[in-house]
């Protein structure tokens, strides 16, 4: 007994314990689900509709896929992060509102415009995270407020500023190509025009796939998901985190909002409405667990992909596309499903 | 229980006790006491942990073993008493403060996020980068390979440390907990029931920890209500009851059947088979009860009514 106390032997791998092959390994990962969703769909696709496969209409669905995936990147680490946010939609808006009707009401360089904006839409990422980590109340109930009060906001202000339901144009004003170019150009790959908030997508999520997997910051967002307690315990900035991811969604939203402005010239002031789900979809169909602490970037980008390729894969195939909605929600459902099964029998191998 | 007589004895045979011999302890608490409002929750406590030890506080549910582990662990502070570590008084304010000194605690909860990986859990708050600036990113393969290197100290193999820790089995999650404190320079390790929640075997297994850990030169607080996990472990013996000490004992001093007998409390023993009498149709179990009494009057040479 004296022996084995002072040099213990290493205990005896456990027998009931298998290898995990590379395979089951990969079955472990939270986009798996969702990347066998977008196979199928992209397959099932291009049987039904010959023109899908085209590479015109495949940018036209990649940049469709964008305008909801730049938000699922940011929706995607706040969930992972334990929380979420039903903002989001109409702090796209507020975003644009803000940079268009500042730059007019003042005739500054719309640049002016665009800056505020991003103070604006990191400013209300901070301001959620901020009570909700004051006030320990739930995420849905402190965003449902600031989604309710931007929804106002945006109406409000908007017919005080410009009189009517839109922001004015601005195309005319300084500035105004150079922010077009940045926000909202295309680039010509190939021959085939490609929307540049694809390529603001990719880059977003693969920052944010570095940070989540890569960097001190993104531990702590797994582990703020995963166990608050436990991680405020090891010392890891709970708070601190949960902000910065409130945050990291505005600055999404405010990359998204400036597409939307730069696109036209103008912003309607009730849109936005309802888009926090569709990046809320995103985020959970590419295997995102909304009680936080598992998911991935690029989960919620494939998620992404799906809605695009279902929104217009619906148009190519001529159907009729009342059909969406329904196709979402059954999209939905049956991903959860699929990320359930899926990591259930990957975490019992 | 013929396990209890092991190595201690021999390990303290030719050994001057340091408990009297050094004269400065790793931690020492002097009647300590706190009050939570009018409410006495610990008073008079007098405790001693080196190097090398393994100090036990037993005690039943509300004995004051929480109270005094947080007032040890920089989460409450004591309103009498001295604390002091390495001879020099303290008052910790946070659990931040205790950590600096080296007192490092593993809660009942293990402060584990079971979802993360081993080895994320291992550093996590304390990770390991490389590069600079806003380029700085994890070190993954050497936080990987000090996480299986230290718990290959700890006796474990893992086959996997990219594992969630929820996966492992609760004295396994112990272990990392062990492990991850002694590595981040612990000097002095609670450990708070870490055996409450286990079965027979993997209660062995954390022992065994216990025993790593001591010999690697730590002095360990080993909280428990279990006699039978702390007797074959510890050094000393510091007992609580109604958040008074009622015994503090070396090693040498008591056996496993007094300790057992003092936390039974013989009183409320016989007070039990009074109620269950009363009561009226227990016979067997008022009986065996009584001899229960009898035994721990045996021991203790007291005499319970």
């Amino acid at each position: 007994m004296t022996q084995t106390l002072a040099k213990p032997a290493p205990l005896a791998p456990d027998e009931r314990i298998g290898r995990r092959s590379p395979f089951q390994k990969l079955l472990g990962r939270p986009e798996v689900g969702a990347l066998v969703g977008a196979i199928v769909l992209f397959v099932f696709f291009s049987v039904v509709s010959s023109t899908f496969i085209q590479p015109s209409s495949f940018a036209t669905v990649l940049y469709g896929s964008s305008t909801i995936g730049i938000m699922a990147v940011g929706v995607s680490l706040l969930m992972i992060g334990g929380e979420f946010d039903l903002s989001t939609g109409v702090a796209v808006i507020s975003s644009a509102l803000t940079a268009s009707m500042f730059a007019w009401y003042f005739s500054l360089n719309v640049w002016v415009g665009v800056a505020l904006a991003l103070v604006v839409s990191l400013g209300i990422g901070f301001i959620n995270g901020w009570i909700l980590v004051k006030t320990k109340l739930p995420s849905f109930i402190v965003t449902l407020a600031t989604f309710l009060m931007l929804t106002g906001l945006n109406l409000a202000l908007t017919r005080m500023i410009s009189n009517g339901v839109s922001s004015p144009s601005i195309a005319q004003m300084d500035g105004f190509a150079s922010a077009r170019a940045v926000f909202a150009s295309s680039v010509n790959i190939a021959g085939v025009e490609v929307k540049i908030t694809v390529f603001f997508w990719i880059v977003l999520v693969a920052v944010a796939s570095w940070v989540l997997l890569r960097t001190k910051v993104g531990n702590w967002i797994f582990a703020s998901g995963g166990d608050a307690n436990a991680a405020r315990a090891v010392g890891v900035p709970v708070t601190k985190t949960k902000i910065g991811l409130f945050m990291a969604v505005g600055f999404c939203g405010w990359v998204l909002g400036m597409h939307n402005l730069f696109a036209f010239d103008s912003v309607q002031s009730g849109e936005g409405v309802g888009n926090e789900f569709l990046y809320i979809i995103a985020a959970v169909i590419g295997g995102c667990l909304l009680t936080g602490g598992y998911g991935s970037a690029v989960g919620g980008a494939i998620g992404a992909f799906i809605f695009g390729m279902a929104n217009k894969g619906i148009v190519y195939a001529q159907w009729n596309p009342d059909w969406f909605k329904f196709f979402l929600g059954l999209m939905l459902l049956l991903a959860t499903i699929v990320n359930l099964i899926v990591k259930r029998r990957a975490e019992l191998k | 229980m013929n396990a209890k007589e092991i190595d201690q004895q021999t390990l303290l045979q030719n050994e001057t006790d340091p408990l009297t011999h050094t004269p400065v302890h790793l931690l020492a608490l002097d009647k300590v006491g706190k009050n939570y409002g009018n409410i006495v929750a610990l008073s008079d406590v007098t405790m001693a942990v080196d190097n090398g030890r393994v100090t036990c506080v037993l005690g039943d549910n509300g004995a004051g073993k929480s109270t005094l582990i947080k007032i040890i662990a920089g989460l409450h502070q004591h309103d009498h008493g001295v604390l002091k570590v390495m001879g020099e008084e303290r008052k910790f304010t946070s659990p931040r403060d205790a950590l600096d000194v080296g007192i490092a605690t593993v809660y009942q909860d293990l402060a584990v996020v079971p979802l993360m990986p081993i080895w994320r859990n291992f550093f996590l708050g304390s990770e390991l980068t490389s590069g600079f600036g806003p380029f700085k990113s994890l070190d993954v393969q050497k936080m990987k390979d000090i996480t299986k290197h230290e718990l290959a100290e700890m006796g474990i193999d893992l086959r996997d440390v990219e594992q969630p820790i929820g996966q492992l089995s609760g004295g396994e999650r112990q272990c990392v907990a062990i492990a991850r404190a002694v590595y981040f320079g612990a000097k002095v390790l609670i450990l708070d029931e870490p055996t409450a929640a286990l079965g027979v075997k993997q209660s062995g297994v954390v022992l065994r920890y216990i025993l790593q850990a001591r010999d690697r030169g730590l002095g360990v607080i080993f909280i428990t209500h279990n006699p039978h996990h702390a007797f074959p472990v510890g050094d000393r013996f510091l007992l609580l009851k109604r958040g008074k000490s009622i015994g503090y004992y070396d090693k040498k001093d008591i056996t496993l059947d007094e300790l057992t007998a003092q936390m039974a409390g013989g009183a409320e023993l016989a007070e039990l088979a009074h109620e269950l009498e009363q009561l009226g149709g227990h016979g067997d179990v008022v009986k065996e009860v009584k001899s229960e009494v009898a035994d721990v009057a045996q021991t203790t040479g007291k005499a319970y009514s």
